[in-house]
């Protein structure tokens, strides 16, 4: 599903930074992710991806640089905004470590990243006025909507903690949908799967970008998923961009290589 | 089989040497003789063996035999069955009701006024709930915002005549400005932080009552506070105090329905998320300020509405009344009966405030019962006495025929 609009940016971060102390965790990455496109961001263990994600999804405030939101109501520079903020504009995320929430039902968690799109007030809860009621129905359906398309509609009622790991995983990237993003980040959305629940997962993605029209970055160890999916690559080391660019191209790139085998011995 | 008596044997044994300073050694300071009482030696052996006998027993069956069976039967069984079942839920309810309203005319001014006593907990207990059970903020001096609704009634009262009516609303928004105010330093708080940050506010309220003579008469308090008026009408004071009953009865029936629609709007469901999952919650777009501020003002409110029931009363307000041992009882309330669970929170509510009450024949033992339950409950229901049971959204009732439609375009 090609869309005319394909080549006008959803995100742009230029020569973002971050310093823990005087560490420097992230050191001037540029990125640029079209609309609708898959781009994937890898390197090795403590490349800083997550720092990265952190960064741009407002848990962190950056040391410099800029990342700026494309909406539909123009440009926003987002350095610094609150992470439910950054949600609001449209960039959704999901974690590395599994962060449900465990003691509520999983239609409820989708529900709740209808929050930010939804607006009834206590005395709206309490008088339960026409206006609230329907918000409430058109936010169960909407989850509920979700949920059918991730298929865990038969898990709808079930304690988000009594999941199986795979199904946990998928109502994470429920739970993001839900909040209308323009930009869906996904941390390692395929850790601790098997086969054949990254081959469902894949396909999940691919239809995510395809009927939904979200562009998608996600940070992956899995490099037949990656090379699968993405349109574009990005590889990080040390806090450092090595290199971007199509499957292709970052599959024979020397420095990449250099990254994650390390140098030949016999220089 | 065997392991099983040498446990209890050691533990026999270790409770002999425990306590055979004070159950056998006895000095009689008259004849200055030691006493040797041999025989509670054995009635402590004995009572230890068999004791630790039933706890491992009774311990073994929760992890064993509860797990698979006893807790899916009763899940089962009983919760559904009265959760679900809307018969039986809707008698119970029914029955409920019938007792409560009958209640002030088959029992006495005691039994009344402690009945009430309870009913105003159910409110607390209540009102906490939606700052420790549903938004998950450890608050250990709700009693603060009590006491901010009682002072406000016996002041306003003291000395313009203001009336209960007119001092209702005005003690909850103040108790509800308080919670913001104390919400504010805190909201980056967490846990232990937040409690301890709660507990300081509590005592510092209590403190300024106590020793800020011109304002609140420190702590020889405010007395002569006017009873409630019901509609100009002259009652004496078990009429009066039957009126109140009927009051409070109102209160807690008002509180129930709030804080269940609470519960499951968009607000409560932020509530829960942000006790589940800080980061995960403002990641969904949740501003986690807002929420915070929000659980605190309303939690506070009620703790208010409450302060001015209770100073009508009494007719009587000073700072001993705002303890820290009010929060821990209401914070006992709360964990006891379920976090977040409405009907476990009444519950324990009623046990914790009447159970004391009809102990007092046993009245050197019941504080010993008191403690003995409430360290039983822990071991054996650490979730509480019900735990919330979350709604249910049946998708094949309900009719999504028009929205989807919608979406569909």
């Amino acid at each position: 599903m090609k869309q005319n609009d394909q080549t006008l940016p959803v995100l742009e971060v230029k020569g973002l930074t971050m310093d823990f102390g005087g560490l420097r965790a992230v050191d001037h990455v540029d990125m640029e992710i079209q609309n609708g496109e898959i781009v994937a961001l890898i390197g090795p263990n403590g490349a800083g991806k997550t720092t990265f994600f952190n960064c741009i999804t407002g848990i962190y405030t950056p040391t410099s640089g800029d990342i700026i939101v494309h909406t539909k109501f123009g440009e926003k520079r987002i350095n610094g905004k609150k992470p439910n903020q950054v949600t609001e504009l449209g960039l959704a995320r999901t974690f590395q470590n599994i962060r449900l929430f465990p003691n509520m039902t999983v239609l409820e968690n989708v529900m709740i990243g209808r929050h930010c799109r939804t607006k009834a007030k206590v005395i709206g809860a309490l008088l339960r006025d026409p206006g609230t009621r329907k918000e409430e129905k058109d936010a169960a359906a909407v989850s509920y909507g979700i949920l059918e398309k991730i298929g865990l509609t038969h898990l709808a009622n079930e304690m988000a903690s009594n999941l199986p790991y795979g199904a946990q995983r998928k109502l994470e990237i429920a739970r993001a949908l839900a909040t209308e993003p323009v930009l869906l980040l996904l941390d390692e959305p395929a850790a601790g799967m098997n086969p054949q629940e990254t081959e469902e997962l894949t396909g999940l993605i691919r239809e995510i970008r395809d009927q939904d029209k979200i562009a998608i970055l996600l940070i992956e160890h899995d490099m037949k998923l990656v090379m699968n999916l993405s349109d574009r690559i990005y590889v990080m080391d040390h806090g450092q961009r090595i290199a971007a660019g199509t499957p292709m191209e970052i599959k024979n790139n020397p420095e990449v290589i250099k990254a994650y085998l390390g140098e030949e011995a016999d220089a | 089989m065997l392991n099983e008596l040498k446990k209890s044997l050691i533990t026999a044994v270790w409770f002999m040497f425990l306590t055979f300073p004070i159950m056998v050694i006895k000095v009689n300071t008259v004849y200055n003789t030691i006493v040797w009482r041999w025989h509670n030696l054995i009635y402590i052996g004995v009572g230890a063996f068999f004791g630790s006998m039933i706890w491992r027993w009774l311990h073994y069956k929760k992890t064993h035999i509860s797990e698979r069976n006893i807790r899916e039967r009763l899940k089962n069984g009983l919760q559904n069955a009265i959760v679900d079942n809307k018969k039986v839920l809707y008698t119970l309810i029914a029955v409920a009701v019938a007792f409560t309203f009958a209640f002030p005319h088959m029992s006495n001014a005691y039994q009344i006024n402690i009945m009430t006593t309870a009913l105003m907990y159910v409110v607390l207990g209540l009102g906490l709930n939606i700052v420790v059970g549903l938004a998950g903020l450890l608050d250990l001096g709700y009693v603060a915002f009590y006491a901010v609704g009682a002072y406000s009634y016996a002041l306003l009262n003291h000395h313009f005549g203001l009336g209960f009516w007119a001092v209702l609303p005005i003690g909850g928004a103040l108790a509800m400005m308080f919670g913001i105010i104390l919400g504010f330093p805190v909201l980056r708080l967490r846990g232990d932080y937040l409690a301890i940050v709660t507990l300081g506010f509590g005592e510092i309220i209590r403190l300024v009552l106590e020793n800020w003579n011109a304002f609140s008469f420190g702590p020889s308090g405010i007395s002569g506070i006017d009873r409630p008026s019901f509609f100009g009408l002259t009652l004496n004071l078990s009429q009066s105090m039957t009126a109140l009953y009927y009051l409070v009865l109102g209160f807690a029936v008002i509180t129930i329905f709030c804080v269940n629609r609470l519960q499951n709007s968009r607000i409560g469901r932020a509530w829960l998320a942000l006790r589940e999952d800080e980061i995960a919650c403002q990641a969904m777009g949740i501003d986690k300020t807002k929420t915070k501020l929000t659980a605190f003002a309303l939690g506070a409110t009620w703790a208010g509405f409450m302060g001015v029931v209770f100073a009508a009363k009494t007719t009587f307000v000073n700072p001993a009344s705002f303890t820290f041992l009010e929060s821990a009882i209401i914070l006992a309330i709360v964990v006891l009966g379920g976090m977040g669970s409405i009907l476990g929170v009444i519950l324990a509510a009623l046990i914790l405030i009447l159970l004391p009450e009809y102990l007092r024949a046993f009245s050197e033992l019941r504080m010993l019962i008191f403690g003995g339950s409430m360290v039983l409950m822990m071991v054996f229901r650490p979730q509480g006495l019900i735990s919330n049971v979350r709604r249910k959204y049946l998708f094949d009732k309900m009719n999504f025929g028009g929205e989807k439609t919608n979406e569909a375009k």
